[in-house]
Formats: C-alpha cells, sequence, structure tokens
C-alpha cells in the first residue's frame, strides 16, 4: 500500500514490471522488494528444503527470503535479493524454489513431513544401502533443495576488473561514513567512499529524525552531493566492500548496469582497491525474534517496515503489530501511526518498558505464533499468563540489531560480546589499517553514528600525517536503545513447533536444541550439523540468535559459547566478475612470430607452442590429410630446401669480461673454449644432475655470446641465469639479456639451402668460409644479420636471423626462393620427423626425469671444471647400468603403428608394472626410411640394441613387436650436414 | 638488388581512439639495453650524460625528455630509448640493440590512468606516479613497461611479439569505461 506523500521515489515515473508472470506497476526509485510491497505482493518465495511459503524480511542485503531470477534466457541471474534489485522498465523476476506455482508448491509436502526432516537427518537416514547416496539420494536432495538455477548458456554479460588506490577506505555511507568521509576528505587524504545502495545515506534515508534542521535524507543527499564535488573522493555507490585481505587490500564488486533495462558494458566491475587505512561504517543488521511460526509471509524486521515507510512510501501492512525488546522498535510503531497506518499493538517484551506510542501497548508480553495460509493473518500474544490473538495482515519485529563485524573477521578475527548492548562488536585491530565507527561499533544512535564517524576519521587523518580541524558533530537526536535480550519468545510445544532462526537454510530452535542434546555443542560444530548460518547470506540475521540458543541449551553464556566468522565474500559476487577479461583471447597473450601473417594466409593451421603460435604444415592444394603435407615437406627438406620460422626458440645474449666462465658454470660443457665464429651444442643440468635443456651457443666475440634454449623452456632458463648470477655467482662480470624478440630467425635447411641464401645474402658464402657449427654477421639484402651453420635436420643447414621488423619480409623472400628451387616452407610436424630420424631430442626426452648419462651424453659432463649440477650428476645412482637410457625403436613386421606413451615389456612377459621396460616418448613416420620409428627410454637399453621387445598402449590398445636400434635412423655419420 | 621491408609491430593496428584516450605507434626508435659493468655505474652515468645530456635513472624512473630518454629497465638495466648509443658507452656497459624486441605505444589524454586501472595493479595517480616514473610492471597478464612522460602522456612497450594482444585488451579496457 502506497502512502501518499512519503519516500524518494519518483511518482512521476511509473515503471512496468512482471513477477512470476504477472504484471504490476512500481515507480522510479523503488525496488522490487518495495515495488511488491507496494502491490500488496508478500509472497516470494519457498523456503530451501521445506517449501515454506516466504515473504520479504528485510529492506537490505543481508535478504534471506527474497531471492529471485531476474531476467531471461541465458542472461538470466538467479539469487538476486528482491530488496537490492532497482526496478527498471521491463524488469522480469522469477519466483525460486517452487513447482508448479509459488502458491501451489508440490513439494511443501516437505513441510509435512518436518518432523523427520530435522537437523542430522540426512546423515543419519540416507546411509544405506551405500551405493545410494550418489545414484538416488543425493541427485534427489539436490533437486528437492536449493534455490536458484544458471541457465546453463553461454553468459553473454561482460564484466570488468579494475585495481584503485586511496589513502582512507570508506566503507559503507551511512551517518558515520558520510561524516568520516567528510572528515577525511577536508583533512586533504585521497578518499574512495563505498555504498552497496545506489544513494548514500544508509539508514537515514529511512528515518524520519532531523539533522541540523534538514529532514535525515536531505542532509545525506547534501553531503552525498558534497562530496561527490571534491576532488580528492571518490564516490562509488552500488559497490559493495566484498572482502578484507593483506596489505590494505579490499574486494569490492560494482553493479553497473544490473538496474538498467538495457545495460551497456560492463554488467559489473570487481576491484581490488589498495589503502592505507578503511574505516568500516556499514552499519547494523536487525535480528529477528524466533517465535513459533515467525516465517509467515508478512512478518518482517521493525527496521525494515520504517525503511519501506520513509524511503519508498509503502506501508507493508493495513494493520501493522509492531514486537520488540528495544525502544527503536516503538520508533516504527510511531511513523507508522503518523503516516496515517493501523497500528494494531505494540508488544514489548520488557516489563519495566516506556512506550509512549498511540496505540494499544502490552508490555512484558510476546508473540508466540502466527496464523495464515500464504500471509499472516492473526498473531498470538502472550500476556499476563494468558494468550490472546489479534488479527493483522503485517507483524513487525525487533530482535536488537547485529553491528556488521563481518569484514573485521576476513583475517581471522572474531568479534567480542557487548553485554550492554548484547551484540558482537568488533574486535579492535581485528584488520590492520581498519577502525570501526558508527553502528558497525555498537554505537545505535544517529547523533552516536555521526561521531564516532568525525572522530574515527580524524585519527585517521592524524595518523597519516594529517591536522585535521576538530570534527564539529551535526546536530541530531540521540535515540534511546534499551535492550533487553529476547532470543526465544516460544510458542507451541510438540513436533509442529517450530520457531525459525536461519530463514533461508530453514534452521529452526529445535535443530539447534537437536545439536546441542548430540553433543554438537560447540559453535562451528552447531553451524556444520545444522547448516545455520551456511547459506548465501552467512546467518546474517540469525548466527547471534542461534548461538544465544545455543549458550542456553549447553547453559553457557554467550561470551563462553563463541561465535562463527564469517568470510570473504560479504554478499554474493559473480565468479564472472572475478574472471572478468579472462575469457577467449583474454584468457592468457598470444604471441605472434614475425612470419604469422604469411604463414596463415598459405593455410597453414597453426598450434600453440607455450605462448607461441607455429604452424603444424604449409598444405597444399589437393592434400587432404596433414600427414601427406607433412611427408612432402620432409622428402623437400631432404632432397631440395625447406624454410622454417625457428624465432620462438629462447635467445639470450651475454657480454662482458666473465661471460666465458659463466657460460662454463652454467653448460655442463666447456665454452671458454670456444673459438670465435664457432658454435657449440650445450647441455644444462639442474642443481639435482638432471638434465634442464639444450640449446646451441655461438660465439660472436672474445666477450660476446648468444645462447639459444628451446621453445618451451626459455623463461626457466632466464630465471635459472639470473639465480646463478645473483645468488651462485656474484663475483663474475657478465650480464645477459634476452634478444629473443630482436630477431626473426629462419631455418633454412636441405642440400640447396646454401644456393638459396646466396640469393639474397650480400656476401657470397661457401663451405670453406662457413664451415658445419660456425657464425657470423653478415648482411642480408642489406639488413645487418647473423648467420649460424647448424642443423635440427640432419641437413646441410643454416639458420639466418634479422632484426624482427625485416622478419615478415624475409620470410616471404626465403619461401618464394626455396620454391623456386624445387622446395618449400615446413612446419612442427615435419621439423619433429627430421629431428627424430637424426635422433635429436626435445623435451619429449629431456622430461626432467633423465640425465646427461641417460640420453647417452654423460661424457660431455665435464670433469676438468664444476658446473651446476656436476657434483649430483655423479651420484652412482644416476650412472648406473641398468638406468633407462635412450634408444630407438623400429616396428617389427609390417603395419605396426608405434605410439608415444607406450610401454616396453620384454618379449613374453605379461604387460604389467612390474614387468615395465621402459617407454616411448616420441614417434614419426619417416618418409625417408618408409616407416614408424620412435624413441624412447629402455632400461639398459645401450646394451640391448636388436633386441624384440613387446610395446603395448594401453590408453590406445595397442600391443606390438619392435625392434631396439641406436636413436640416429638417418646418416650417423652426419655426412649431410657437413655436404 | 632486393632490399627487405620493415614493418612496425603494431603496424596496421593503430590509431585507437576512445573517450579522453588517444594511442598511437611512434616512429621505430632507437632503443638499447645498457647493462653496467660490475662496478661502472657511475662512469656510464657521466658517459651518458656527457653523450646524451641525461643520468642513468635510478629504479622506477627516467630520465631525458622527448627524443632522448633512458628508462630503468629492471635489476642492472637501462634502456635507452632514441639516439644511436654512443660509442663511448661500450667502455662501461654491454650494449645491446633491443629497437626490434618491443611494441611501443604511446598513450595521449586525461583518462588514460582510469583505462590502465583495468589493466595494471600499479598506483598510478598523479602524486604516487609522476611525469618520469616508469615501471616493468604487469599489464592485463602481459610483462610491460610503463612510463608517464608527461601529465597526460604515456609510454607502454610489450613484447613485439604481444602486440597484437596489448591492442586486444587496450580497446577491452577502453570498452570498460564507464
Amino acid at each position: 500500500m502506497r502512502i501518499e506523500g512519503k519516500g524518494h521515489i519518483d511518482r512521476a515515473q511509473p515503471i512496468e514490471f512482471h513477477f512470476g508472470g504477472e504484471k504490476y506497476s512500481g515507480f522510479q526509485g523503488d525496488t522490487l522488494a518495495s515495488a511488491l510491497l507496494a502491490n500488496d505482493v508478500h509472497l516470494v518465495g519457498r523456503s530451501f528444503k521445506y517449501h515454506r511459503p516466504r515473504g520479504i524480511l528485510t529492506a537490505g542485503s543481508e535478504e534471506p527470503n527474497a531471492l529471485v531470477t531476474i531476467g531471461e534466457g541465458a542472461e538470466r541471474e538467479p539469487n538476486v535479493r528482491a530488496t537490492m534489485q532497482e526496478l527498471y522498465a521491463g524488469l522480469q523476476a522469477t519466483p525460486q524454489n517452487a513447482w508448479p506455482s509459488l502458491k501451489y508448491d508440490l513439494l511443501s509436502m516437505n513441510d509435512a513431513l518436518a518432523p523427520f526432516l530435522s537437523a542430522g537427518f540426512y546423515y543419519k537416514t540416507f546411509m544405506w544401502p551405500k551405493s545410494f547416496w550418489e545414484k538416488v539420494y543425493e541427485p534427489f536432495i539436490r533437486n528437492a533443495a536449493g534455490l536458484g538455477a544458471l541457465s546453463g548458456a553461454h553468459n553473454p554479460d561482460t564484466y570488468a576488473r579494475a585495481f584503485a588506490h586511496c589513502d582512507v577506505l570508506v566503507i559503507g555511507g551511512g551517518p558515520a561514513g558520510l561524516r568520516a568521509a567528510r572528515v577525511a576528505a577536508d583533512a586533504g587524504l585521497d578518499v574512495i567512499l563505498a555504498d552497496e545502495g545506489w544513494e548514500l545515506g544508509g539508514q537515514l534515508l529511512s528515518d524520519s529524525a532531523e539533522i541540523e534542521g534538514q529532514l535525515a535524507g536531505d542532509w545525506a543527499a547534501s553531503e552525498a552531493q558534497a562530496l561527490s564535488e571534491m576532488e580528492n573522493v571518490r564516490v562509488m555507490t552500488r559497490t559493495t566492500i566484498t572482502g578484507a585481505y593483506d596489505g590494505g587490500t579490499f574486494g569490492a564488486i560494482e553493479k553497473r548496469g544490473t538496474h538498467l533495462a538495457n545495460p551497456k558494458g560492463a554488467l559489473e566491475c570487481f576491484w581490488r582497491i589498495t589503502s592505507k587505512r578503511a574505516i568500516l561504517c556499514a552499519g547494523a543488521l536487525e535480528r529477528p525474534i524466533a517465535f513459533t511460526d515467525n516465517d509467515r509471509p508478512g512478518i518482517m524486521n521493525a527496521g525494515a517496515v520504517k525503511t519501506y515507510l520513509n524511503r519508498f512510501g509503502v506501508s507493508p501492512g493495513q494493520s501493522i503489530a509492531v514486537f520488540g525488546n528495544n525502544d527503536n522498535a516503538h520508533q516504527t510503531a510511531r511513523e507508522l501511526i503518523a503516516a496515517g497506518v493501523k497500528v494494531a499493538a505494540v508488544i514489548d517484551s520488557r516489563t519495566q518498558a516506556q512506550v509512549n506510542v498511540d496505540a494499544p501497548v502490552f508490555t512484558g508480553s510476546r508473540v508466540i505464533g502466527s496464523k495464515g495460509r500464504l500471509r499472516v493473518r492473526e498473531i498470538a500474544i502472550e500476556t499476563d499468563g494468558e494468550t490472546r490473538s489479534l488479527e493483522v495482515d503485517c507483524l513487525a519485529v525487533s530482535g536488537g540489531w547485529n553491528p556488521t563485524v563481518h569484514l573485521t573477521c576476513h583475517m581471522n578475527a572474531r568479534p567480542v560480546w557487548e553485554p550492554s548492548i548484547h551484540c558482537f562488536v568488533p574486535l579492535e585491530g581485528a584488520v590492520p589499517g581498519l577502525m570501526v565507527a558508527g553502528a558497525a561499533a555498537g554505537i545505535f544512535s544517529t547523533h552516536g553514528c555521526l561521531q564516532s564517524g568525525g572522530r574515527v576519521a580524524a585519527t585517521v587523518a592524524r595518523d597519516l600525517g594529517k591536522s585535521p580541524e576538530d570534527p564539529k558533530t551535526p546536530h541530531s537526536q540521540n535515540q534511546s536503545y534499551g535492550i533487553e535480550p529476547l532470543w526465544d519468545a516460544g510458542g507451541t510445544k510438540g513436533p509442529w513447533g517450530r520457531a525459525w532462526l536461519d530463514f533461508q537454510n530453514d534452521v529452526t530452535t529445535k535443530d539447534v536444541r537437536q545439536a546441542a542434546k548430540e553433543n554438537y555443542a560447540s559453535v562451528e560444530h552447531m553451524k556444520r550439523y545444522t547448516t545455520q548460518g551456511m547459506a548465501t547470506d552467512q546467518g546474517k540475521n540469525s548466527n547471534v540468535g542461534a548461538l544465544a540458543i545455543l549458550a542456553d541449551a549447553t547453559g553457557r553464556g554467550i561470551p563462553e559459547t563463541g561465535t562463527t566468522t564469517f568470510r570473504p565474500p560479504y554478499s554474493p559476487v559473480a565468479i564472472a566478475a572475478m574472471g572478468a577479461g579472462a575469457q577467449g583471447k583474454g584468457f592468457a597473450p598470444q604471441r605472434f612470430t614475425t612470419s604469422h601473417t604469411a604463414t596463415v594466409a598459405r593455410g597453414a593451421p597453426m598450434i600453440e607452442a607455450g605462448l607461441w603460435y607455429r604452424p603444424s604444415f604449409y598444405p597444399e592444394v589437393g592434400e587432404t590429410h596433414w600427414r601427406e603435407s607433412c611427408d612432402r615437406e620432409v622428402n623437400l627438406v631432404r632432397n631440395a630446401v625447406g624454410v622454417c620460422d625457428v624465432s620462438t626458440l629462447g635467445k639470450i645474449d651475454f657480454q662482458g669480461p666473465d661471460a666465458a666462465s659463466f657460460l662454463d658454470f652454467i653448460y655442463c660443457n666447456t665454452f671458454s673454449t670456444l673459438k670465435v665464429g664457432k658454435v657449440r651444442y650445450g647441455l644444462m643440468l639442474r642443481e639435482d644432475g638432471h638434465v634442464m635443456d639444450d640449446g646451441t651457443i655461438a660465439r660472436l666475440g672474445e666477450q660476446h655470446y648468444v645462447m639459444t634454449t628451446t621453445t618451451a623452456a626459455a623463461g626457466q632458463v632466464m630465471k635459472h641465469l639470473e639465480f646463478v648470477h645473483q645468488c651462485l655467482r656474484p663475483e663474475l662480470d657478465v650480464s645477459f639479456i634476452s634478444v629473443t624478440e630482436q630477431w626473426a630467425q629462419f631455418a633454412v635447411a636441405g642440400p640447396q639451402s646454401r644456393r638459396l641464401l646466396n640469393t639474397l645474402l650480400d656476401e657470397q658464402i661457401n663451405d670453406a668460409d662457413l664451415p658445419y657449427m660456425s657464425c657470423g654477421e653478415i648482411g642480408v639484402s642489406g639488413v645487418a644479420g647473423r648467420l649460424f651453420r647448424i642443423s635440427f635436420s640432419g641437413e646441410h643447414a643454416y639458420e639466418v636471423a634479422v632484426p624482427a621488423r625485416f622478419g615478415d619480409s624475409l620470410f616471404r623472400l626465403l619461401v618464394a626462393q626455396a620454391e623456386a628451387l624445387g622446395g618449400c616452407a615446413y612446419g612442427m610436424e615435419a621439423l619433429n620427423v627430421m629431428r627424430i630420424e637424426k635422433g635429436f631430442i626435445t623435451h619429449a626426452e629431456i622430461h626432467g626425469r633423465t640425465t646427461a648419462f641417460d640420453i647417452g651424453m654423460d661424457r660431455m659432463v665435464s670433469q676438468k671444471k664444476d658446473c651446476v649440477g656436476n657434483t649430483m650428476s655423479r651420484r652412482p645412482g644416476l650412472l648406473d647400468d641398468t638406468r633407462e637410457q635412450l634408444v630407438g625403436f623400429k616396428p617389427k613386421g609390417h603395419a605396426q603403428k608405434l605410439s608415444a606413451g607406450a610401454h616396453l615389456y620384454n618379449d613374453g612377459a605379461s604387460p604389467v608394472a612390474e614387468n615395465d621396460q621402459g617407454y616411448v616418448t616420441s614417434v614419426a613416420y619417416s618418409p625417408s626410411l618408409e616407416t614408424d620409428i620412435g624413441l624412447g627410454f629402455l632400461k639398459g637399453g645401450r646394451a640391448r640394441i636388436g633386441e624384440t621387445m613387446r610395446v603395448v598402449d594401453a590408453l590406445r590398445g595397442i600391443d606390438g613387436i619392435v625392434e631396439i636400434c641406436g636413436p640416429v635412423f638417418l646418416d650417423p655419420e652426419g655426412d649431410r650436414l657437413r655436404g | 638488388m632486393v632490399k627487405l621491408i620493415a614493418r612496425s609491430a603494431a603496424l596496421g593496428l593503430m590509431p585507437i581512439e576512445g573517450d579522453g584516450v588517444t594511442i598511437a605507434e611512434p616512429h621505430m626508435a632507437v632503443l638499447t639495453s645498457l647493462a653496467p659493468l660490475r662496478g661502472q655505474e657511475a662512469a656510464l652515468s657521466a658517459a651518458l650524460e656527457s653523450a646524451h645530456g641525461m643520468a642513468l635513472p635510478k629504479p622506477n624512473r627516467a630520465t631525458g625528455a622527448n627524443g632522448a630518454r633512458a628508462l630503468w629497465f629492471g635489476r642492472a638495466h637501462t634502456l635507452l630509448v632514441g639516439p644511436d648509443p654512443d660509442a663511448s658507452l661500450t667502455r662501461f656497459a654491454a650494449l645491446t640493440d633491443q629497437s626490434d624486441a618491443w611494441a611501443r605505444l604511446m598513450m595521449a589524454g586525461p583518462r588514460v590512468p582510469e583505462m590502465l586501472a583495468y589493466m595494471t595493479p600499479l598506483d598510478l595517480r598523479e602524486a604516487s606516479f609522476k611525469p618520469g616514473h616508469t615501471a616493468r610492471t604487469e599489464l592485463s597478464h602481459m610483462p610491460a613497461s610503463l612510463t608517464r612522460t608527461s601529465a597526460e602522456t604515456w609510454e607502454v612497450m610489450v613484447f613485439r611479439s604481444m602486440a597484437q594482444t596489448l591492442v586486444h585488451d587496450l580497446k577491452q579496457a577502453l570498452d570498460a569505461l564507464p
């Protein structure tokens, strides 16, 4: 029911929306909850477990009941709190957890079974037979219980992630927060003021109180305006601070588009805010009182009723009773009366209460029950030893207020019990750099909040080296509170007498007492046994009430019972927001070589090698299978010439007087003896003596080397080099830097390689000047480049490098010239085939568990000098002849496939782990040998050349026979390399 | 005689125009890494001063001006941006050409810090990150170098191979600006 003349809504802007298929109307400035209440809709959902009808309880983010799904299709968003959802034109809201409809929910039969479904029911009941849990019970329970569901479709909404920095983060924009922000900002500090609502003011927006002679809401609006005009203040509305983390960092979720019919840009933004200091002004949350059937729609928190009246101009009923244990509840009654709403009764549990309200008053009395199927129709009041019933359509309840201590728990502190106001207050110093002001600190009057906000901010400003003026607290009222505890007002005894604590997880006082009875007496055990506080609202309304019941049941006091704590996030955050930008292309950076464009234009399928994109093969017209292309490329390289981009290999430039000594220490073989203009293969070990990486090292000058690493290990090697230089050999005068990105480098391989290069080089090369394993600087079509005569294919081959800006141009020229010579560009598949044919290793072989001994290179581990891993590599176990050693394989018999990952067994042995003799690491079809070939490791393998083994790939179902051979299949003498 | 054609790292991807942000690729400049030899920092700084008019920058600082600037570029590394390095520098430092190793973009406009807030955890408020400040940092998920060259102009560098990702992520950040 709308009340004329009340509220901050814009009555000139009516808005139509849908709830549960029905069309309703509200106003700009309404929440979905306030608009529903204005339309006299209280029933908004069904409860989690018993499917009980539930209504709107609160007016804030703590709402346990009014969870709805907003929108339709892929974009729909479940579990949105109707109390936080701003109304917009065409909004579609759907109730959750009800079928076929809210009013007739089939699973409400659960409620009839309630005596059997108490706490611990699942643990006790669904134990047998064991296999039924996963297959029958759990799916059924999950289907019956639960709240909203995601659409299951790809979410088309966009989200963002961002960082912000400030001197002072003020969390909450109520009276304390507004004051704190103002005082901190006036002192010259950089301030971020964040509030979960769209309007600053917090409780002031719900009040008819006055500040400095202005209506509280108007004062808040003018303060908000003043703050928004200050250069050093950033006001972030619709922004919930969700978590407190190390180093003054806070998580925050900003809702940007959820209040709009047609949101543009990011729907939500997840912020990480780093602050020097934070002031928590998050206010307080009202708690209900437990009594039989206190969960009926129409039974609401008293503060929420006041909010709906003052902020939204809505009375949630026509005849309202108010029930409380504190003075604050009376204000709701007074304001309802002032607005012309009938207050049927004020029931105050305190016998000495002074109730200054013009309505029937029952002191020393309690509400002990309610009636009404889908909405409260009648309440039962126990007064003077007798029970009276009273017809009402709304009951406003206040069991007192709990400071919003949540963020102070995020770094493991537990709040402390404050007996004077019967609630937990934040522990001082709970979060380093965070101070608490206002209701969050247990100060429940407007004047006290304003004063506390200003004072705390002044303290913070002084801490940060500012000299704030002594803050003058704006004049306002100092309301009384006078709470006396009342947790369980009682009611019907027996199985049907249930008084609700946690509305969202359907936990009753009986469940808590049951837990205590079964010796789940610790508050943490009770929580897990009953699921109290484990729903999406984290028990914001109910935790304190539940542990008070537990304290009573176990005969301890509340401080001795203690409290559970809270974890981030304060309120639910979409995972999509935290992971914003990391979908699709945002998942990881893409690294493209300079030949990428030309390669893609040739239709080459690209594969990822780390972050790099490299071509698998270059298909020719008419080729239908990758093997066709690969075989052709191998044949053309072996018989003419091929070109391949090898820029992705790590390239590291070394300079300095001690460059040679440093490399001698890094590699197991020696580089100080390498002559200028020469290249040598190098193997580097880890500290534990196993192989880390391999590559070639070219000596460009006396004090100048260029190392190559494998593509995959480039980053790891760079880290290793930094470690060795900074920690192990800091005395060496050497500097090194990655030049991977500086040079575009192409392999030119095959018998025609020199002829090809000579068409593009500024000076002609010949075998005498540039023999195998030599290098030099050379002009490449007018550009200063480098040429290395090295080979990973086994052919007479070169690698030519030019500054990356010329990479695209050179690649195109090389390929064109290669094609003119009957050759081609080749990709990773052909590269891999050729290196296997030559027995060259990659990280498939040096996979982290193999040593130089295992791969047959132990002679490279020079014993004339020290190097990283040298000593450890001499351990006898690493030089044992029975170790798995690198060998080659050929299938015996025709048409047999080899597969990488297959294991080796002695011929005739059964293929079980105990009989394992080794494994296959790399396989290829060799077009040169016209057979499958493979590399791998075999126990004592070097002494078993010629043996026949059984090879079994259990995953692919391959079982065959192979012959063990040496790892070099082609040109073992290396004539082609030198040719 | 064939001549190789040079392509800049962000060729065809520029410029990017947004609300309060303009991004463009400058002409390819000479980038030289200077790594001082043992104990030669002061001598290198003096040589840099006399040859190019700027001292060796301290960590997270840039020296020089547009056209010739030196950026702190990590432990024991300075990046000289602009001039061909003077031969005198080689006495005190290892010099490495990095001109082609980095994609380098200029960003200008009042909203650049706001846009970058979607990409880096650095505090870029005027008082914390002043003109002449530089950082090796994370930009989205790329290793990057970021320099504030004036109140409203910035220079950003990422590995040349990541130019397309940088452009993609900058556009995404611009789209995220409210």
